[in-house]
């Protein structure tokens, strides 16, 4: 056993050293960008300005919008998670695959024909128009933004709360029915409460990814509503002020993580939600 | 009731798959217009092969996507194997924390961070372009061995440890015993975890966006660069291309699960076939 124990450990070992060169390294850098300035000499400028009217108004815009679009996510996937796992096992396999294969479609182009569909000379208005209806403006509202990170991470929410439903237990719904449930009470008393795991990973899998976004904001906000991954993204490659750029980063982080444990409370924790893959 | 939550799901699936339906359609448009469609043509896919720019890129994303995938398979599956002997829980259950850190961190604080550390490193060194294809590569390995990992973990918990020990008795080195006995059981997970990483590698903008530098170019940043300024339909077939790529290595990768579920069955109905028999003995 001893033998095995040494190749074991040495087989981790690349990955262990990969590790903490590439992702704990750039973390360390983060940090230390984040509170020096240009010279390399320490200061807090850079986590304190990001408090600024101006800055804060769009960490305050990005978490207020990814909050709506993970809300409309949830509302809109729990009911199709919940008929994906009504249905026969050989119809759940091909309809999951369904759902992920859209996130494979390369997410800038699936943002682009967005444009396409909602733009001004897009194809619902050239409907409406051909109708004799007035036509909209969708395009570059907070609207649009919000609209394009349900379309984009929607299926991250299906995911999660399908496989925690699969796994559900069909017997305590028939026993909740048969004690005299009617369909809202198993709903809120035995289907929701055994979800929960899946819902909060399905959250923490939309959030995270909407208020990090910068390229729905620029296409279907037309730039008019810049979000935190806008910023950060203009710090590193327009103005290179790094340093700025990894204070808004180590914020983002910290945001995330608060977000994170606030979620986590809400569920037990010993049961994990379905992974992506 | 079940009529409804019918439609429903149809409404939702109509809704995700709407844009590409859009994009493949306008694919073969015979106008330069990414609204309106007027014509089908093959034009764009003729165009998209004879535009080097676009066939480079391509070049690059495969490159880039064999290597990072199986450079990460390699260490992925190395460190699953690792980390399962482990006896120190929370030294496993740090490295763990340590090695989700890129599936949880938002991409763009990944490319970002990676994108500091370059530079500083860049910057010691002397260089003024520190990046490059190494550090594109560097970056899609690290975002890829979770995933890796990830889909190995399970195979190896389910792995039978006697026949290792069988092995290891009957005078297999520990390596031997890798190589005979414990990769053989776990390749349906290391398959798809290699074929995760490959899509993971192929798709990835933001993180490629923060540490590719400007030398060349990927498809995805390809694609960015495209539409800042006006697409054309040809950007659409190179995305109607790739969707359909996907689709073939998604689909091959079920089979592949799907295989092993069925061997599965029909090693337990073995099993159950041998037990009956035994019991029958024995009842005799």
């Amino acid at each position: 056993m001893n033998k095995k124990g040494l190749f074991g450990k040495l087989a981790a070992a690349p990955h262990i050293l990969w590790a903490v060169l590439f992702i704990v390294g750039p973390l360390i850098f983060v940090l230390y960008y984040a509170f020096t300035d240009r010279s390399g000499a320490f200061t807090l400028k850079n986590l304190t300005s990001a408090f600024s009217a101006q800055y804060l108004s769009v960490f305050i815009r990005s978490v207020v919008y990814s909050l709506i679009a993970t809300l409309l996510c949830l509302v809109i996937a729990y009911p199709v998670a919940y008929s994906i796992a009504q249905a026969s096992p050989k119809t759940q396999k091909i309809l999951i695959m369904l759902i992920m294969l859209p996130m494979w479609m390369n997410f800038l182009i699936r943002v682009y024909s967005l444009m396409s569909i909602i733009g001004n000379a897009g194809i619902i208005n050239s409907m409406l128009k051909s109708m004799g209806l007035p036509e909209l403006s969708m395009i570059n509202t907070p609207g649009a933004v919000i609209f394009g990170m349900v379309y984009s991470y929607l299926p991250y929410m299906v995911l999660p709360i399908y496989t925690v439903m699969s796994k559900m237990d069909t017997r305590l719904i028939e026993a909740a029915r048969d004690l005299g449930c009617n369909s809202g009470q198993v709903l809120s008393k035995v289907i929701l409460p055994l979800s929960v795991s899946g819902i909060v990973s399905g959250v923490t899998m939309v959030f995270v990814p909407s208020i990090s976004t910068f390229y729905i904001s620029q296409k279907l906000g037309g730039g008019n509503f810049d979000l935190i991954g806008d910023t950060i993204e203009r710090q590193f490659l327009l103005s290179n002020n790094y340093n700025f750029g990894a204070a808004i980063s180590l914020e983002l982080m910290i945001l995330i993580l608060f977000c994170m444990t606030f979620m986590n409370r809400f569920s037990d924790g010993n049961e994990s939600g379905g992974m992506i893959v | 009731m079940k009529h409804l939550s019918r439609i429903y799901t149809l409404l939702i699936f109509i809704f995700l798959y709407a844009p590409i339906a859009v994009m493949i359609l306008i694919s073969f448009n015979s106008s330069a217009s990414t609204y309106v469609f007027s014509g089908f043509s093959l034009q764009w896919y003729k165009m998209l092969f004879h535009d080097a720019d676009s066939m480079a890129a391509l070049r690059n994303t495969l490159i880039l996507a064999v290597l990072s995938s199986v450079i990460a398979t390699i260490i992925g599956t190395l460190a699953a194997i690792g980390l399962n002997s482990y006896r120190n829980k929370y030294l496993k259950s740090g490295i763990m924390l340590i090695t989700n850190i890129p599936m949880m961190n938002p991409d763009i604080v990944t490319g970002v961070s990676m994108m500091l550390m370059f530079a500083f490193v860049g910057g010691l060194v002397g260089s003024r372009s520190s990046l490059g294809f190494g550090t594109l590569l560097i970056a899609h390995i690290t975002f890829n061995i979770p995933y890796v990992i990830l889909s190995v973990q399970p195979k190896i918990r389910q792995m039978d440890k006697h026949l290792s020990e069988a092995a290891m008795d009957l005078g297999c080195t520990p390596f031997q015993t890798f190589l005979k006995v414990e990769l053989p059981s776990i390749m349906p997970g290391v398959l798809s975890g290699l074929i995760t990483a490959f899509t993971l590698s192929l798709d990835d903008f933001v993180i490629s966006y923060f540490t590719i530098g400007s030398s060349f170019e990927t498809l995805p940043i390809h694609i960015y660069t495209m539409t800042k300024k006006t697409v054309r339909p040809d950007m659409f077939a190179l995305s109607t291309i790739i969707f359909i790529a996907v689709f073939v290595l998604l689909v091959l990768s079920n089979i592949l699960k799907v295989d092993d579920d069925e061997k599965k069955r029909r090693a337990i109905k073995k099993q159950l076939k041998k037990a009956e028999k035994t019991a029958k003995k024995a009842v005799q």
